[in-house]
């Protein structure tokens, strides 16, 4: 259903992406891992068309995802959570229901129950975002990125900054959308039992390349320098 | 010296394409300010903080401004028994050139620099990434209600100017200078024509669209980091104040030039 091939970006002299080659297939969670600053973010971000590769294709349903046309059935959880700072937690998380003209006092309804499935009470529905922490914010960010039940979700690390507990919530929320919704999703994490809880397929980016891809269960088992890196925490050889 | 030549070419070239940004920007804008969707709350919002908010300071500025003209023309005056014409040119002075522009220097002053510092941080943390993917285009959503918001309540400041700052004149005139009040008011008043306030709103209206469209230009091309959104607000407000002056010129130049 989505489809990359052979993505490149560079910024400026800095070359980020260097043939990106990568299949997300409906209703697959797949989990992207990979070093901090290979590029995980960028590759979202062209998904979304919030980047323009240099070259390569990326496609939705057979249809370049670039300029960004398929906004409406994707959801985004910013790895920062990029909630809007002039607006309470439920604006945020019912925004594209208020901009589409629904009534407020239903959308701040909404927004509250999908605060509840990311474990916020709805007292944070009207406090703002700078009153959060950090991990409360990212959790008010994931709630914005499932309120209009999408087909495809991105999750940004959705358990970095969380203590176990909230962090094992998020990954049953997660897999219950691929589960019961149907969505197709990708999740950057760092988190093994992340990977573990929510995972289809594993994919890892590496000096700009797809460089491994398997099932979790390969994923330990594999023989692969860097990827026993990841699982293990010692650095490759 | 073909050095020379080469880097005045680079620079002029730079120059050209920035300027090329900023009116394909400046037309952008304006299409999204009349095309749908438009964002009622986001004006209303914007139409308080760059209009309300900005009536304390714009009052004290022309106030104080307004009284030290009346000293500084009786003063000069004097020197060749021109004394009477205070209110006359106190008027003149406000209406066409001091309230405008000041009010002018003082938007971009508070509304310039704190539409770029929001803006700007935003792009920062990727709330502006966050809009577009919740379909929401930037342009329309932030730049075109600030911009029609500042276009259309600067006249408002800059009328609130003036009739300050020639009361600043009349407090001094007639608590210092002698003046007769009911003779000061009524010399204001006929001396006045329609042109020099239209001139004034006009002036008004032009300095707030150039204020919130820097404002709003900066902050979207904001460079990442804290520095990249400090650079961006300085820029803002510096690009706002010379270019507020620069059309000021163009403005009484177009108005009252014979
Ligand atoms: N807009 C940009 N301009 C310039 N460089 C950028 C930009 N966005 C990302 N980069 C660079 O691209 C590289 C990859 O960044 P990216 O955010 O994708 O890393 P990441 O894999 O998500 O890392 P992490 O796990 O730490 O989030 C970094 O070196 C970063 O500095
Ligand atoms: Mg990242």
């Amino acid at each position: 259903m989505i489809h990359l091939s052979n993505v490149h970006k560079s910024f400026g002299s800095a070359a980020v992406l260097q043939g990106v080659t990568l299949d997300i297939e409906q209703g697959q969670s797949l989990v992207l891992i990979g070093a901090s600053g290979s590029g995980k973010s960028v590759l979202l971000k062209c998904i979304l068309g919030l980047e323009t590769p240099d070259s390569g294709t990326i496609t939705v349903d057979g249809k370049p995802a670039n300029p960004p046309q398929f906004l409406d059935r994707f959801g985004m959880l910013f790895q920062g959570a990029a909630l809007f700072d002039s607006l309470p937690v439920w604006e945020n998380v019912a925004f594209r229901a208020l901009q589409t003209g629904q009534e407020r006092p239903m959308a701040k309804k909404r927004a509250i129950e999908k605060l509840d499935r990311v474990g916020l009470s709805a007292k944070v529905a009207d406090q703002f975002p700078s009153d959060l922490s950090g991990g409360m914010r990212k959790r008010a960010g994931l709630a914005r990125a499932i309120f209009s039940d999408p087909d495809i979700i991105f999750f940004d690390e959705p358990t970095t900054g969380l203590d176990p507990i909230r962090a094992n919530t998020i990954n049953t929320l997660i897999r219950g959308v691929v589960d019961e919704i149907g969505a197709t999703t990708l999740t950057i994490t760092h988190d093994l039992t992340s990977v573990d809880a929510i995972a289809d397929k594993v994919a890892m980016l590496k000096d700009g390349k797809i460089i491994w891809q398997g099932v979790p269960d390969e994923l330990r088992a594999s023989s692969n320098p860097d990827v026993d890196a990841f699982v293990t925490g010692r650095a490759a050889p | 010296m073909t050095r020379f030549f080469a880097l005045i070419g680079a620079a002029s070239f730079s120059a050209l394409a920035f300027l090329g940004r900023l009116s394909f920007f400046a037309f952008d804008s304006l299409r999204h300010i009349v095309t749908p969707p438009f964002y009622g709350r986001a004006f209303g919002t914007a139409l308080i903080q760059i209009g309300f908010l900005s009536l304390p300071v714009v009052g004290l500025t022309a106030l104080f401004t307004g009284g030290a003209l009346a000293l500084q023309i009786y003063a000069g005056g004097a020197r060749f028994s021109a004394e009477a014409a205070v209110p006359q040119i106190v008027a003149i002075g406000m209406v066409r050139e001091l309230g405008p522009v000041l009010v002018g220097l003082m938007v971009a002053a508070r509304v310039t620099s704190s539409i770029a510092a929001e803006i700007a941080t935003m792009k920062v943390t990727e709330q502006i990434d966050a809009l577009i993917t919740l379909s929401t285009n930037p342009m329309k959503y932030l730049t075109a209600p600030r911009v029609l918001a500042a276009t259309l309540v600067t006249p408002f400041l800059v009328a609130v100017g003036d009739t300050i700052g020639i009361m600043g004149g009349y407090i001094i005139g007639t608590e210092r200078l002698g003046f007769a009040s009911a003779a000061y008011l009524q010399n204001t008043v006929d001396f006045l024509e329609a042109k020099d306030i239209a001139s004034s709103l006009v002036k008004g209206a032009v300095f707030g669209f150039i204020a919130a469209l820097m404002g709003c230009f900066f902050g979207m091309n904001s460079d990442r980091g804290a520095m990249g959104v400090g650079r961006a607000t300085k820029s803002a407000v510096v690009a706002a104040s010379v270019l507020i002056l620069a059309a000021n010129f163009v403005l009484t130049e177009a108005f009252f030039s014979a």
